[in-house]
């Protein structure tokens, strides 16, 4: 299925969840937030939330910033 | 006694934050912060580069035993955006802290006053710790203390610019109406500047790009800790009013060359 991943097209198997999508970006779920149709998705709820055909997710991390 | 800044219930020994942007290097970054003796730091939310994994975390150069975390919402120009990205960085999981920003205009980077008092009253709502980011109007900062911000962060001058602070009366006034901590933020240019801050009775500055772009940031990051130090002393040990004419220093009496007093 195609989801929609920081602003761009992505494809990812069905089924998935949070907690499978950022095994497959290879990410530190404790370094980053998620966002998933404009919800922040708790930590804990990674693994027990299913991706759908046309989500909307944002990963975000900390930068340098002021 | 020791003089600590007191914010949203939370002890800070040092009155100078420092950003995490623009330094020529996440080491040169941590170097800064040690010679700041910065005990807070502010860092941006966002997207992970999904492209180029290859860059080092900012995270591993901050170390977290010393140093609290503020993420900030920069770069976001409405209220929606601003809460969705303090949510986001709430959920990195370090803190319910927030300092808000929620641009005005993109050449200035002056905030949209009305739309981070909404951003404001909804976070406050949801239990953050919100430092809103503003400008030197007092009327402003006071709607932000009634909204429930834990700290007003009047600017100094925009974002980056250096100017220092443009509006020295404007920041006494902010701090003599002020019930909770006044953090001058953004447009600091050099020690002096912080300094300034601070003797106008400003309880801490927060600054980024006057240490990360100075020719050795190293270096300004202490000159910055002392200013700030030196200020925060000044205003404390009362300064002389300032007078239009002279009032000298020396005796005028026994002067040589004169005639003797009676």
């Amino acid at each position: 299925m195609t989801i929609r991943l920081n602003g761009e097209p992505f494809d990812v198997t069905d089924p998935a969840t949070i907690g499978t999508l950022l095994d497959l970006l290879d990410l530190d779920a404790r370094r980053v937030a998620v966002e998933h149709n404009l919800l922040v998705v708790r930590r804990e709820a990674y693994a027990t939330t299913p991706l759908k055909e046309r989500d909307e997710i944002e990963i975000v991390n900390f930068v340098g910033g002021g | 006694m020791i003089d600590s800044l007191v914010i949203g219930g939370k002890t800070f020994r040092s009155r100078l934050i420092v950003g995490t942007g623009k330094y020529p290097s996440h080491s040169v970054m941590a170097d800064a912060h040690r010679a700041a003796g910065a005990d807070m730091v502010t860092v941006a939310v966002r997207r992970v580069n999904l492209h180029d994994r290859s860059k080092e975390s900012l995270i591993d150069y901050i170390d977290r035993e010393k140093i609290f975390i503020l993420p900030n919402t920069a770069g976001c120009y409405t209220a929606d955006e601003a809460i969705r990205t303090a949510r986001l960085g709430r959920e990195v999981g370090l803190s319910n802290w927030v300092k808000l920003e929620v641009i005005g205009d993109e050449k200035t980077l002056f905030p949209d006053n009305v739309a981070l008092l909404e951003a404001t009253r909804v976070l406050v709502q949801e239990g953050f710790v919100v430092l809103p980011y503003t400008n030197d109007d007092p009327v402003v900062c006071r709607k932000l203390e009634e909204a429930g911000a834990a700290a007003v962060m009047p600017l100094g001058a925009p974002i980056g610019s250096g100017l220092g602070i443009q509006n020295p009366n404007n920041i006494r006034i902010i701090k003599a109406q002020a019930r909770v901590p006044v953090i001058v933020d953004a447009g600091v240019g050099t020690a002096s500047d912080a300094a300034i801050a601070m003797e106008l009775g400003a309880d801490g500055v927060l600054m980024n790009t006057a240490i990360a772009l100075a020719a050795d940031p190293v270096s300004m990051a202490r000159a910055m800790k002392l200013g700030v130090e030196a200020g925060r002393l000044a205003w404390q040990a009362g300064r002389i009013p300032r007078k239009e004419f002279a009032s000298a220093s020396s005796p005028t009496d026994g002067l040589i060359g004169t005639a003797a007093a009676k």
